[in-house]
């Protein structure tokens, strides 16, 4: 009676909906495999079969835990039909499911999940298109003023009057980072005031293909200014490409060199606070601007300016006028406005008609 | 207290005292160390990339007769593409470094576009729309416009073509106001991770190198 009791408790049932299909949008290759997961305490785990169409063995593909209910199958063949088993496996027993119909794999061409952003891309570009084009033809579109750049010139004839360098960190990035980009645009029109004034630059960089772009840009920039003569090797040097180590060099010429302005503008990490606490130990005028969000409130806390995000390419491209740049600014904005629009609709759309917007996008 | 015999532990335990040094003041000690520092981060880097790339990713690949002839070539032609920074060093030719860098910009910004769009915008998008399903209780609800009110004056912050006129001024306000918020989170976040940054320093010092603490 006993053993008749024990007997009926091990005994576990079949997963039962065993379903495969095609897992869309992808290169192929792959089926998902889905079951009704089964309450069963007893239960360690299901045992995952396929079987080729045509053929008479069943392999076992894998062993997932009891809590599992989905396998993914990325050893499909495309266009060869599979169908599936799920057993159950308990201690001393197991539960065979019906199998599965069959199924294939297939790739696509297109991610129609990526629709959306597709569109949206599509929509971005030709506003930015059309504002380039206004841009080359009107150089003088409209941008605010903003804050942080009034300082740059009062920073730098602070520089001048004192006798003492300016010291300018294009940050820790490269030169896809869009910040880097920005940066040595500001970076030029420093340098262009710098020669001017006849104050000392000095640029540590932390990558070696900034270090190239740098240095050309700091050279057309004393060249435009009139003073080729002025410029020199040394302005522009490469320091190391290890974040911490970089920290302990620029620290260590912010105390040695005591430049008057510090300009940290570009991708910064960890590093920032270090950086910009030594420049206020210094007593030097900061002005610092990145789009690292987690960097900002250490530059806000630590320098006297600070270009937060996307005022730091619009700094650019007020500085530079440069049209792409100017027409980039333009675009921004009215892609922002779109968007928030298109947040409002949607959202009032949402709430009068219980229309499910979310999904569309 | 039980003073470490590991030399190494000793040379850890005076560099980490040499750049803690900075907090008095710049002094011959805290040079040498960041001049040390400097100068081993370089010799890594350098011999990172020699081992942990060049040698397994090109040349390896290329030597190798298990390597498809195309494969080879790709790789032959991104290695000349990437030597194409030496250039650099030749003034007659030193255009050409415009090349790879013209590549590395073209692939960083084709590949990042479509990220940008579908994971921060679309995504930004998703979160901030209202829906009924927002209102299920009056918290959440009270969130959700929050939020909403939050995104359009942060945006509306960050609006450069028209000045501060009009409804855009208290909308720009309140966003550099939402913008704090987040700052001061994240400054206090941040900070409590330097934190314990330094307690792991003090840890090796007291525990590692002069054995106060186990």
């Amino acid at each position: 009676m006993l053993s008749l009791t024990l007997l009926l408790a091990i005994t576990i049932f079949p997963p039962e909906h065993v379903q495969a299909r095609d897992i869309p949008n992808d290169e192929g290759g792959k089926i998902v495999v889905t079951w009704d997961r089964i309450n069963a305490p007893e239960l360690i785990g299901y045992r995952v079969l396929r079987q080729q169409r045509n053929s008479d063995k069943w392999d076992t593909l894998a062993f997932v835990g009891r809590l599992n209910n989905r396998y993914i199958d990325d050893a499909a063949v495309n266009r060869i039909e599979y169908r599936y088993q799920i057993i159950a496996v308990a201690e001393s027993t197991q539960a065979v499911s019906q199998p599965s119909a069959y199924t294939c794999s297939l790739p696509q061409w297109f991610d129609t999940s990526t629709l959306p952003a597709l569109l949206g891309t599509v929509i971005l570009s030709l506003i930015f298109v059309f504002f380039f084009d206004r841009a080359k033809r009107d150089r003088n579109l409209f941008i605010r003023r903003i804050a942080g750049l009034d300082a740059v010139e009062e920073a730098l004839g602070r520089a001048t009057e004192m006798g003492r360098a300016t010291l300018y960190v294009p940050g820790l990035s490269t030169m896809s980072d869009v910040a880097t980009i920005a940066s040595l645009n500001i970076l030029g029109e420093v340098a262009k005031k710098t020669a001017q004034f006849g104050t000392p630059l000095i640029v540590p960089v932390a990558d070696p293909i900034v270090y190239t772009v740098a240095r050309e840009v700091v050279k057309e920039a004393y060249t435009t200014a009139g003073r080729p003569d002025a410029f020199h090797q040394d302005i522009v040097f490469f320091v190391t490409d290890q974040q911490f180590a970089f920290a302990a060099a620029v620290d260590g010429i912010m105390t040695r060199e005591k430049p008057a302005t510090n300009f940290l503008i570009g991708m910064f990490w960890a590093e920032s606070l270090i950086i910009a606490e030594t420049g206020a130990a210094t007593g030097a005028i900061q002005i610092a601007g990145t789009d690292a969000v987690a960097q900002l409130p250490f530059f806000i806390t630590a320098c006297d300016y600070t270009l937060i995000g996307e005022e730091l390419y619009a700094a650019s491209a007020y500085i530079s006028r440069e049209p792409v740049l100017l027409g980039g600014i333009k675009a921004q904005d009215y892609s922002k406005a779109l968007i928030v629009f298109m947040i409002l609709v949607f959202s009032v759309l949402a709430l009068s008609f219980n229309l499910p917007v979310l999904s569309w996008l | 207290m039980t003073l470490s015999t590991d030399p190494w532990i000793w040379i850890a335990a005076i560099l980490t005292l040499a750049i803690f040094s900075f907090l008095y003041r710049e002094n011959p000690f805290y040079r040498f160390a960041e001049h040390l520092y400097v100068g081993i981060a370089n010799g890594y880097a350098i011999t990172f990339y020699w081992h942990r790339i060049l040698v397994p990713s090109l040349f390896d690949r290329v030597g190798s007769s298990s390597t498809p002839l195309s494969t080879k070539i790709w790789l032959i032609a991104i290695a000349i593409i990437g030597a194409l920074y030496f250039t650099r060093f030749i003034p007659r030719i030193s255009w050409l470094v415009r090349i790879p860098i013209a590549i590395v910009l073209g692939y960083a910004s084709g590949a990042s576009i479509p990220r940008a769009v579908s994971g921060e915008i679309i995504r930004q998008m998703k979160a901030t729309i209202i829906t009924r399903a927002s209102f299920a209780n009056w918290q959440s609800g009270l969130w959700a416009v929050i939020i909403l009110i939050g995104v359009i004056a942060t945006i509306s912050y960050f609006f450069f073509s028209t000045e501060r006129r009009g409804l855009l001024k208290p909308l720009s306000y309140a966003g550099i106001i939402f913008i704090m918020i987040g700052f001061g989170a994240s400054f206090g976040y941040t900070v409590m991770a330097r934190i314990s940054l330094f307690i792991g320093r003090l840890q090796f010092l007291l525990g590692d190198w002069l054995g106060f603490i186990k």
